[in-house]
């Protein structure tokens, strides 16, 4: 028995051993950039356009097109996400049809964002003739987000107890008013926090964005949503690869700016599950 | 009724928006096909899919696959030998290891880790992996395919790890109690027991590990070097499927050959993963039952 | 049509799946009956309740033959909507909506499209009334429905059946999580309802069945093995079966 023992706390250390080898840089990646990242970051550097090529000023316009572009990711993949999810829990059968769709949810989550970016080039900026654009970047987003807030709205659904549908179905209501006001309503929470963490993951992604809508040195805020416009991650990687001569400060803060972004966003997320969770009613 | 009515178009858009789902993904693979299609015109199949140069710019253009399938295969290959130990490893840990407390800060950091953007870990792949690795292998550039493939384990490891711990956590109960009867230790219970039940899941965790590091494209792009060759060694820079897609897209005329060929090299790439997301899926169904 | 039953089914097999549940169940009711279904678990008591107002669909395996007709009309021209309106079910524990007392009962009506405060208060409280309960919650028609005690919350689910109007209602062991009180009160308000309702009581408490019901069916092992009044039926059965099962020789 001992030398079990023995073993098991060999093996038990060394699986500790690995974890801290993974759990340590995560932490040494964010402090690197937060430390490295903050000194720059200012009122202006928020608020200002971008001068001198890039060299100086801040970088408003591209948190401004995040923040378009996040938006407009939302008000594409929620409606359809949800009601696909719907259809997916409260009316599919168990058919091939049914089997196809949640096979496609699947497919689409394995998609490579760069293939994303490719489709919507040529279905949104090409054959829809929207040009680059924040739509089409938006879209191109939106499909590349459903999966995820298919999968959680699904899950949030399944969530709602069976005996609440149960009662309004006997009562004789139809099976649109049962999900309407007996299982909707509380499947909200899961419903909002899958979309917000999904919506944060939009948020940083740089190959979708690359041929639909991102450009690079646009002083001037868009006009509307057939315009062009900056994007933070977009930014970032042409800081770093393309431009010649930025002061790593810019850089360092533009990576910064946009973690924080997207781990803000993450808080909203686990802020929200952890307060509904507190008020569950089942 | 105008109830009756509003339902029922309620109810229709229900129902198309699950068949969209399925449109979408006949779109992409149609969208990539089409054009595809248009490069075979002229350049033939094999010698894209043999062919061991890519030279889009020289006269006659060269589209053979080879060297970004090679660049691909090379970075994958070495990012999954570096994560799934690694990620195994900590499932293990967080799922039978760790006490309750320290468990859902790990699973929190994991979480944190999945959400930073991939082209905030190129930019420091650039800013400081590269100088390290070029230090300390004494290379002429830390833009390599090691570069990638150490970011690239690492951006894997939140799909590894949770997945996996997902597939440790799902044996049944009776598995444990069981040995534990026996008189195992908990190691020897983890390590004989569990681990095996659970592999199944945690093969279909590699695969879609695999997936994500397959379809990544920044990362790669940022550091790997984007040298269109054979690669000799890891160390020397290469270019994957996804860059390639991503960094001459730019520089290629609507309509042109590269462009198409661009196409193709999507259409590859698609195919890649679908297989793979195919196979993962099995395995986790597996898994399941 | 006073003289025709409201109930009545026809060869009604029910499976699930290939596994047969219900084996040639003809049964007629008459208007405003309260009859009792009795037999051990297993016998498909709740499955036969349950094809009534067609419950079991909701089972993907679910399949049936044979015909159940309301009023005369074969149940399966009759829409779900129509048809769970007018045969309403209580189920055995207490379920209700994480809703207020009151919106749990003007849920039905307001399904069904009536509309107007003062129509859906009346019906409101009308159906608490009917339902033994109204006294009790009156004050508090804004309150949680689920901080109500199980009886109550029992006697609430009667009132939400009753606010929409249905011909018959169905109770499937609906007293099986209630103290002896709370099972007195739903029994009490069963025996009012019989003026107005037709009334299916489906129990594993035969002595349930004999202080409430007048006519009793022996359900075993999916087959109808005796149908008569309750008093023949306990005190002088036809099958020694049912005899047997009465008498406690198994259950």
């Amino acid at each position: 028995m001992n030398r079990a023992k023995i073993r098991q706390h060999v093996a038990f250390s060394l699986l500790g051993a690995v974890t801290l080898l993974i759990v340590a840089p995560i932490l040494l990646v964010i402090l690197y950039v937060i430390i490295n990242g903050a000194g720059t970051i200012s009122w202006e550097f928020l608020t200002a356009a971008p001068r001198q090529g890039m060299k100086a000023g801040g970088i408003f316009p591209a948190i401004v097109g995040t923040v378009l572009l996040v938006i407009g990711t939302m008000l594409f993949s929620l409606p359809l996400g949800v009601l696909a999810a719907i259809y997916l829990v409260e009316y599919a059968s168990d058919d091939l049809l049914t089997r196809m769709v949640k096979l496609s949810v699947v497919n689409l989550s394995g998609i490579p964002s760069i293939v994303y970016g490719l489709f919507g080039f040529t279905l949104f900026v090409l054959l829809l003739h929207l040009g680059t654009s924040i739509l089409a970047g938006s879209l191109t987003l939106a499909i590349m987000s459903l999966p995820v807030i298919i999968t959680a709205s699904k899950e949030a659904l399944e969530s709602v107890p069976f005996t609440y549908r149960e009662i309004s179905l006997s009562l004789g209501a139809s099976r649109w008013q049962t999900v309407r006001y007996c299982v909707l309503p509380y499947a909200i929470p899961g419903v909002l926090t899958g979309t917000v963490l999904s919506l944060s993951r939009a948020a940083g992604e740089t190959a979708p964005i690359l041929f639909t809508v991102a450009a690079f040195y646009l002083p001037r805020l868009p006009h509307s949503v057939f315009d062009q416009a900056m994007a933070l991650p977009y930014h970032l990687y042409v800081i770093s690869t393309q431009v010649p001569n930025i002061p790593i400060e810019i850089s360092f803060a533009t990576a910064l700016v946009l973690v924080a972004l997207v781990f803000l966003m993450n808080l909203v997320s686990i802020i929200l599950r952890a307060h509904y969770r507190k008020k569950r009613l089942w | 009724m105008p109830r009756k009515i509003s339902e029922f178009i309620i109810e229709l858009s229900i129902k198309l928006s699950g068949y969209v789902v399925v449109v979408f993904v006949f779109l992409v693979f149609l969208f990539l096909l089409r054009d595809s299609l248009s490069l075979f015109r002229h350049y033939p199949v094999g010698d894209f899919l043999f062919g061991t140069e890519w030279l889009p710019i020289s006269d006659p253009p060269k589209f053979g696959v080879v060297p970004l399938l090679l660049g691909s295969i090379y970075v994958t290959v070495w990012a999954i030998l570096i994560c799934v130990p690694l990620g195994v490893g900590s499932a293990m840990f967080i799922s039978e290891v760790a006490p309750r407390p320290l468990k859902h800060v790990l699973k929190s950091l994991v979480e944190i880790l999945a959400s930073i953007p991939s082209v905030v870990l190129g930019f420091l792949g650039i800013i400081w992996l590269g100088p390290v690795l070029r230090n300390g292998f004494g290379l002429a550039t830390g833009m390599c395919g090691l570069t990638g493939s150490l970011l690239l384990a690492f951006m894997a490891l939140p799909t590894i790890i949770s997945i996996s711990e997902d597939a440790l956590v799902g044996v049944p109960r009776t598995y444990r109690e069981a040995a534990f009867g026996l008189g195992a230790t908990r190691w020897q219970t983890l390590w004989r027991i569990i681990l095996p039940s659970a592999s199944s899941g945690i093969l279909a965790a590699v695969m879609l590990g695999v997936g994500r590091v397959v379809g990544e494209t920044m990362v790669v792009m940022m550091v790997t070097g984007n040298a269109p060759v054979i690669p000799g060694s890891i160390l020397k820079p290469l270019r994957t499927l996804t860059a390639t897609i991503a960094g001459e897209m730019g520089e290629t005329v609507g309509g042109s050959e590269h462009y198409f060929a661009l196409f193709a090299v999507g259409l590859v790439l698609f195919a890649i993963t679908f297989s793979i997301n195919f196979i993962a899926d099995l395995f986790l169904r597996k898994a399941r039952k | 049509m006073v003289n025709e039953p409201v109930i009545k089914t026809v060869d009604l097999n029910c499976f699930f799946g290939s596994l047969q549940v219900l084996k040639s169940i003809n049964i007629e009711i008459p208007h405003n009956e309260i009859i009792g279904i009795i037999g051990p678990a297993n016998s498909g008591k709740t499955t036969f309740l349950r094809a009534l107002n067609r419950l079991n669909c909701l089972q993907r395996t679910y399949s049936q033959t044979g015909e159940i007709l309301l009023d005369g009309r074969d149940i399966s021209k009759i829409g779900d909507n129509l048809l769970r309106k007018k045969i309403g079910i209580i189920f055995a524990l207490p379920q209700v909506l994480p809703i207020p007392i009151f919106d749990n009962v003007a849920y039905g009506p307001k399904v069904h499209g009536v509309t107007g405060k003062e129509t859906i208060t009346h019906i409101v409280e009308t159906a608490l009334q009917r339902a033994y309960l109204w006294d009790e919650v009156k004050d508090r028609l804004r309150e949680p429905a689920v901080r109500l005690s199980g009886g109550q919350q029992q006697r609430l689910c009667i009132a939400r059946t009753l606010a929409v109007e249905p011909e018959v209602i169905l109770y499937d062991e609906p007293c099986s999580g209630l103290d002896p009180i709370s099972t007195a009160k739903v029994e009490d308000a069963m025996q009012q309802l019989k003026q107005d309702y037709t009334q299916i009581l489906v129990t594993n408490n035969t002595k349930q069945a004999s202080r409430v019901s007048e006519r009793c069916a022996f359900f075993l092992m999916g087959d109808l093995v005796e149908i008569g009044p309750t008093k023949t039926l306990f005190t002088n059965p036809k099958d020694k079966r049912t005899d047997d099962y009465i008498t406690g020789r198994f259950g």
